[in-house]
């Protein structure tokens, strides 16, 4: 079947399977690497990214399913005025070591301060306890998302 | 942050040396712009996946592969009896089923006669899409006979138990190491035992016993083991991406086994996502795809499902210890034993240095001041997965230190002691160093008391006793664990530490561009541990050259010199020292050139952070960017000084380093539930000279999370039919960022006598470090009900039980 | 990473036609609302439809809202509408407290209501809720729809009274003024399955339960709940000694078994425990309220 979605802002259209998963499809036919995976019981979050504005699991959606709808991944962050606060903020606070979560976890925090700009340590420990990191014990992760609350303009942003 | 010395900061605002610096590895890693190895993609590649065995233990009587050949997409299917026809043109093993172990044993690659364990590899499916090779796998037939497990530790030597190894001829289920011997004992046999019998004679000593297990374990990076292969027909070359913390040892390991040229042989390292002493080992994963770039003359990307990762891939630990300590009344320790029961799967896979079969355990006796330690380690097969030394546990020094710390805790709970006042009694002193142990190390250096006074200060530790006595009186239950633990990593002097007979001594490379920008190439492989960041700080501390202009070259053998790679905390102790050795051979080689520019003698020069200057004339001197330039030039250069300004070196360390700590965990349990909560967790670390605080600190959190998961909720376990209860994240439970707390760390700096910048590395410290403190806290909060030991996972059933006073063995299916 | 097998797909443009859909395909084909119980066990190759009827589409499904003397959830509301919603909020705390330890938040912005209740697994906590409160569901074919209670729901493991050619459209439950609510859930870590959990609501008026549901789930409680402990404490002071009493009726109500989560006793004895504290802390809000 074909699917047509929009990611990061540019129309895609592919041929794919009914069964292949929405983080195959931005990895392998959308050729977006950013979004990784690290497990099969939908517990770990390296996967999240956002449809549609909401930070899901995308190796629990079906590329089928999003179809028409918007995608929003870790490479669509970056604008042309720089670095997201949060992308920021994790360099600022050395908030990861392989990288290999923190895709999920940026996505995550920069959906949280969407919708609460001021959270607070539990709040932020909360919104990320579906996702896994086996690098950094989590604290300066909550430190990073912190960061980014507190210094939400970009203009100092280094390249 | 911690506080650091005033150090100049470059233009791009780095500190030019030692200090906190943002890692450079970021600007990659938060764009998504990582390249792991599941990202690697080439024209024409095909996917590979394994079928695995769902018996833990069974005879196979035949294959049919034929319906899974005859599924389109799929390109070629190998079976054991495959691998059996192809000859090996090698020293090691008859033919490619079967590959050497990290410990001179054989595992197989595809199982030929047997199946060992669950999830053990039985068919390789090649095939132009992932997801068509696991529609193969399900087209397979396997026809299993299935025979009786041994799930158990305790029962493979019964008399009757069931033999696994029958492929080498074995007659029991023991495992007899590369020396030829079934255990291996390290420390004072005579002395331990007679101080151990006069103490249970003495009414002025006690002697507590306890069986204490350090359950199996999976060191669960987030990223699984991948690998592609290519063999280039036409140049012979392989090239092989995959998932490795020690590519050059990977590399030769191939060239050995699969008796290709090593120099045809490239194995690329790109970012490795978590290792954690998983990405050691080779495993059949990687072999069949280089097997199946052979077979089929194109690309072949094999990744593992987590699920394959925790049945499968090195699992860490499945010891079962029985301590005795020996002390006075006093609290003044005599005498440590451990008896040591050792589950090594089907295979004997353990990865340590050749002379240490139980890797460094015999470190057990620990932080202490005491005359008689001795140990006994018997290895044992049963039928699960093989591996053992893996999970940052410095080879085996987890289970050591959590062996030490929970019997000092028992101990004081058995003098009715403090567990901080007896641990102070018995420490060693700053001027016992450099200490020689009961077992033979020797500890570089340590200021013990300083550092557990500091964690004890920043935990409030009387306070925290206070509250607890209130608590109690109220019926609520908190406890207070203490870990003290020594570390010995960054093996090692090459005489005495080789793996598979490669001495662990590690390369290095450093050279100056003509513009005064370097290069340094490593051998250690970063799998998160900010070494483009952190090498490139310590060429900076010694030659001023600003870290931005410095680049760090890592993970491509054909790019790097050969080294043993990353695990076991090695990386600072033997890369780091060679990066300021090679660095200072830099420096006296500019040395030469400056003297030559300035036309005087080299003794008429001084050093100042990145110039020679002349003694008496500071006016007059050469940068390392004005060295680097006139070296490449035509400057003439005196008799034996080469041209260009680079250097080499291998760097074989004199002794391992020995970083230390004091961590404090302090728990809330709810009785009622057995649910227990860590409520604040102090580590304080002296791991010598800290590159990047930063850095260090980020370390130190990682593993402080590994405790409190290994504590209360990790474990794979088995069922006695063989099923691996651990088979995916719904069972086998990591820590999320509800479960850990804020850390506090602090910090004492007592450098390594013997390491040129005096570093010891602390990669693994906390992971070895903080279950002793979160299990030594439990069982204080539920010690009112009589409790005075409880194995981890200490998860809600189990404190629960560990109250009803109903022991339970935690590594057997829940009866 | 484990793939599914192959299977088709549609979109449902209604629920008529999602009805339709399911006769025209019979017992092959599932529905798939949020997902995220159909395919993890799809990954696992344990389920393999043929054909997948994607109702996300279908807005008649959605929305939280009171009708009557009537709480109604539309069952493709999410898990994360269920936490948020005020209105529900507002009459009972049992479901903020609930989701609150169901799965975690990202799974709940897709998770849905109607998919949690049909996946109907011995451990969901909705179920213990559902029974709690006394709730229905409306199930509709191509005939109409009929309204089945909660405590008539459930078949056995994985097993509903929704029919092969059927859908669950709503979940409703009765308001019950002056009620007091609560959930208390026991799990090795956050977004585990519960090891036990208990769910209750109690109306005390004149110093006496005039009314109260106790769930239960993860601990085989017929029909997630312990109806015996509800009529011991109706007509009874919600005085200690009457709620310790209750709880261990509703601990024998359970018939738990051993597994890696504990042992079979520890779980009777959360039951009990766990449905003390909720039944302590409703009956205080409903006399606070």
């Amino acid at each position: 079947m074909q699917v047509t979605m929009n990611v990061n802002g540019e129309s895609i259209t592919r041929d794919v399977e009914p069964r292949k998963l929405l983080v195959h499809f931005i990895r392998e036919d959308v050729e977006l690497r950013g979004t990784h995976w690290g497990c099969d019981t939908s517990n770990c979050g390296a996967c999240t990214l956002w449809v549609d504005g909401e930070a899901v699991k995308s190796c629990t959606v079906l590329a089928a399913q999003a179809d028409g709808h918007d995608v929003r991944t870790v490479e669509g962050m970056e604008t042309a005025a720089g670095l997201d606060p949060v992308q920021q903020g994790f360099i600022e606070c050395h908030g990861l070591q392989c990288g290999f979560c923190t895709p999920g976890m940026m996505m995550t925090a920069r959906w949280l301060l969407d919708h609460n700009p001021h959270p607070s340590e539990e709040e932020i420990r909360e919104a990320i306890s579906g996702q896994i990191c086996r690098c950094t014990g989590y604290k300066n992760i909550v430190e990073a998302i912190q960061w980014a609350a507190d210094h939400p303009a970009t203009s100092e942003v280094n390249a | 942050m911690t506080a650091v010395e005033e150090v100049p900061i470059s233009p791009a605002g780095n500190p030019i040396g030692f200090g906190n610096m943002k890692r450079v590895e970021d600007q990659r890693f938060v764009r998504g712009q990582g390249n792991y190895v599941d990202d690697v993609n080439l024209p024409g590649m095909l996917h590979g996946a394994i079928l695995r065995s769902p018996f833990a233990h069974a005879k196979i009587n035949g294959i049919d592969t034929s319906a899974a050949e005859a599924l389109p997409g799929v390109v070629a299917v190998l079976t054991g009896a495959a691998l059996e026809a192809i000859p090996r043109p090698s020293l090691l093993g008859d033919n490619f089923a079967w590959m050497p172990t990290l410990s001179y044993d054989t595992q197989a690659v595809l199982a030929t006669d047997k199946v060992r364990f669950q999830g053990q590899e039985v068919a390789f499916v090649i095939a132009t899409d992932r997801y068509i090779a696991k529609d193969a796998l399900e087209l397979i037939e396997v026809d299993y006979e299935p025979l009786e497990p041994v799930m158990d530790a305790k029962r493979a030597m019964d008399a009757d138990a069931p033999i696994i190894r029958d492929d080498k001829g074995q007659t029991d289920n023991s495992i007899t190491d590369v020396h030829g011997d079934k255990t291996w004992e390290s420390g004072n046999a005579i002395g331990t035992a007679e101080a151990i019998a006069a103490a249970e004679a003495d009414p002025d000593c006690v002697v507590v016993t306890q069986e204490i297990m350090y359950p199996r374990v999976h060191p669960s990076p987030m990223e699984t083991c991948a690998s592609v292969a290519q063999m280039d027909k036409v140049t012979g070359q392989l090239t092989l991406w995959t998932t490795s913390q020690a590519p050059h040892a990977h590399r030769t390991v191939y060239a050995m086994v699969a008796g290709l040229p090593e120099h045809k042989i490239r194995v690329i390292s790109p970012d490795v996502g978590g290792g954690f002493g998983n990405k050691v080992g080779v495993y059949p994963g990687y072999v069949l795809s280089i097997l199946g770039t052979i077979v089929t003359g194109k690309p072949v990307k094999w990744v593992e499902d987590r699920n394959e990762n925790l049945v499968s891939t090195s699992f860490a630990r499945d010891y079962h210890m029985t301590g005795k300590i020996a002390a006075t009344k006093e609290g003044k320790i005599l005498a440590v034993d451990v008896d040591v029961l050792a589950d090594h799967g089907a295979f004997n896979g353990v990865a340590q240095p050749t002379n240490y079969p139980a890797g460094f355990f015999h470190i057990f006796s620990g932080s202490y001041d005491y005359p008689n330690a001795h140990c006994k380690v018997t290895p044992v097969y049963t039928n699960k997965a093989p591996g053992g030394v893996a999970y940052a546990c410095s080879f085996r020094i987890t289970e050591a230190v959590y062996l030490i710390e929970r019997m000092v805790d028992m101990l004081a709970a058995e003098l009715e002691m403090d567990p901080a006042e007896l641990r102070l009694k018995n420490l060693l002193r700053p001027e016992q160093f450099p200490y020689t142990s009961p077992t033979g190390w020797v500890y570089d250096s340590g200021q013990y008391e300083l550092t557990m006074r500091e964690a004890m200060r920043i935990a409030g530790y009387d306070e925290l006793r206070k509250e607890q006595a209130e608590k109690r009186a109220r019926g609520e239950y908190m406890g207070i664990g203490i870990s003290f633990f020594t570390e010995g990593v960054g093996a090692g002097p090459r005489k005495d530490m080789d793996i598979l007979g490669l001495g662990m001594a590690d390369g290095i490379e450093l050279r100056v561009h003509p513009t005064g920008k370097a290069v340094l190439r490593l051998s250690v492989q970063s799998q998160g541990q900010g070494h483009e960041t952190s090498y490139a700080q310590i060429v900076a501390h010694e030659l001023g050259i600003a870290p931005e202009d410095i680049e760090v070259v890592h993970g491509d053998t054909d790019q790097t010199p050969f080294g043993l790679g990353t695990y076991g905390s090695r990386s600072t102790p033997v890369s780091g020292a060679a990066a300021a050795v090679v660095s200072r051979k830099v420096k006296d080689k500019a040395r030469l050139v400056a003297a030559a520019a300035l036309e005087c003698s080299p003794d008429d020069l001084e050093w100042e952070l990145g110039r020679w200057k002349v003694k008496g004339d500071p006016e007059r001197g050469k940068t390392i960017q004005e060295i680097a330039l006139l070296s490449h030039g035509s400057l003439e250069l005196p008799e034996g000084v080469e041209g260009h300004l680079e250097a080499m070196t291998v760097y074989n360390p004199p002794n391992l380093t020995y970083p230390y700590g004091c961590y404090i965990c302090v728990v809330d349990v709810d009785p009622g539930t057995g649910q227990v909560k860590v409520r604040r967790f102090i580590a304080v670390d002296d791991c010598g000279t800290r590159i990047n605080p930063m850095i260090v600190e980020g370390q130190v959190h990682g593993g402080l999370a590994d405790g409190i998961g290994m504590a209360l909720m990790e474990l794979i376990a088995f069922d006695e039919d063989g099923n691996c209860l651990g088979g995916s994240f719904m069972d086998y439970l990591l820590p999320t960022a509800m479960e850990c707390p804020d850390y506090e760390l602090g910090e004492t700096v007592t450098p390594s006598p013997h390491h040129p910048i005096g570093a010891k590395g602390v990669g693994e410290s906390a992971t070895v470090g903080s279950p002793p403190a979160v299990v030594n806290a439990v069982v204080d909060a539920i010690s009112p009900f009589g409790v005075r030991h409880a194995d981890m996972p200490l998860t809600p059933a189990n404190v629960w039980r560990a109250i009803q006073g109903r022991p339970v063995r935690v590594d057997l299916a829940v009866e | 990473m484990q793939t599914p097998a192959p299977t088709d797909y549609v979109r449902a443009t209604s629920v008529a036609n999602a009805i339709a859909l399911l006769e025209e395909h019979g017992e092959e084909a599932r529905i798939l609302a949020g997902g995220h119980s159909l395919l993890p066990m799809m990954k696992l190759r344990i389920a393999r439809p043929e054909m997948l009827i994607d109702i996300n589409d279908l807005d008649e499904l959605r929305g939280i809202r009171v009708e009557g003397d009537e709480l109604v959830l539309g069952a493709m509301v999410t898990h994360r509408e269920v936490l948020e919603s005020p209105i529900l909020s507002e009459h009972y705390a049992i479901f903020r407290e609930a989701e609150k330890v169901i799965a975690d938040p990202l799974v709940r912005n897709r998770g849905t209501v109607g998919g949690s209740m049909c996946q109907a697994d011995p451990s969901e906590d909705l179920s213990a809720v559902g029974s709690a409160l006394h709730g229905t569901v409306v199930i509709r074919n191509s005939s109409g729809t009929r309204t089945v209670p909660l405590r008539e729901f459930h078949e056995g493991p994985y097993e509903t009274k929704v029919g092969p050619a059927e859908m669950l459209t709503e979940v409703r439950f009765p308001i019950r003024p002056g009620s007091g609510s609560a959930y208390e859930k026991v799990e090795r870590r956050v977004g585990d399955w519960a090891v036990c959990s208990a769910g209750v609501f109690v109306t005390v008026k004149d110093g006496v339960v005039a009314d109260c549901g106790i769930g239960l789930t993860a601990v085989s409680a017929e029909h997630f709940c312990a109806p015996a402990a509800e009529a011991f404490l109706i007509g009874k002071a919600p005085s200690e000694e009457n709620l310790r009493a209750a709880a261990k009726m509703a601990g024998d109500a359970s018939d738990p078994s051993s597994d890696q989560r504990g042992p079979a006793d520890y779980k009777k004895h959360l039951a009990e425990e766990l449905t003390f504290r909720a039944l302590t802390r409703a009956a205080s809000a409903s006399q606070g309220a």
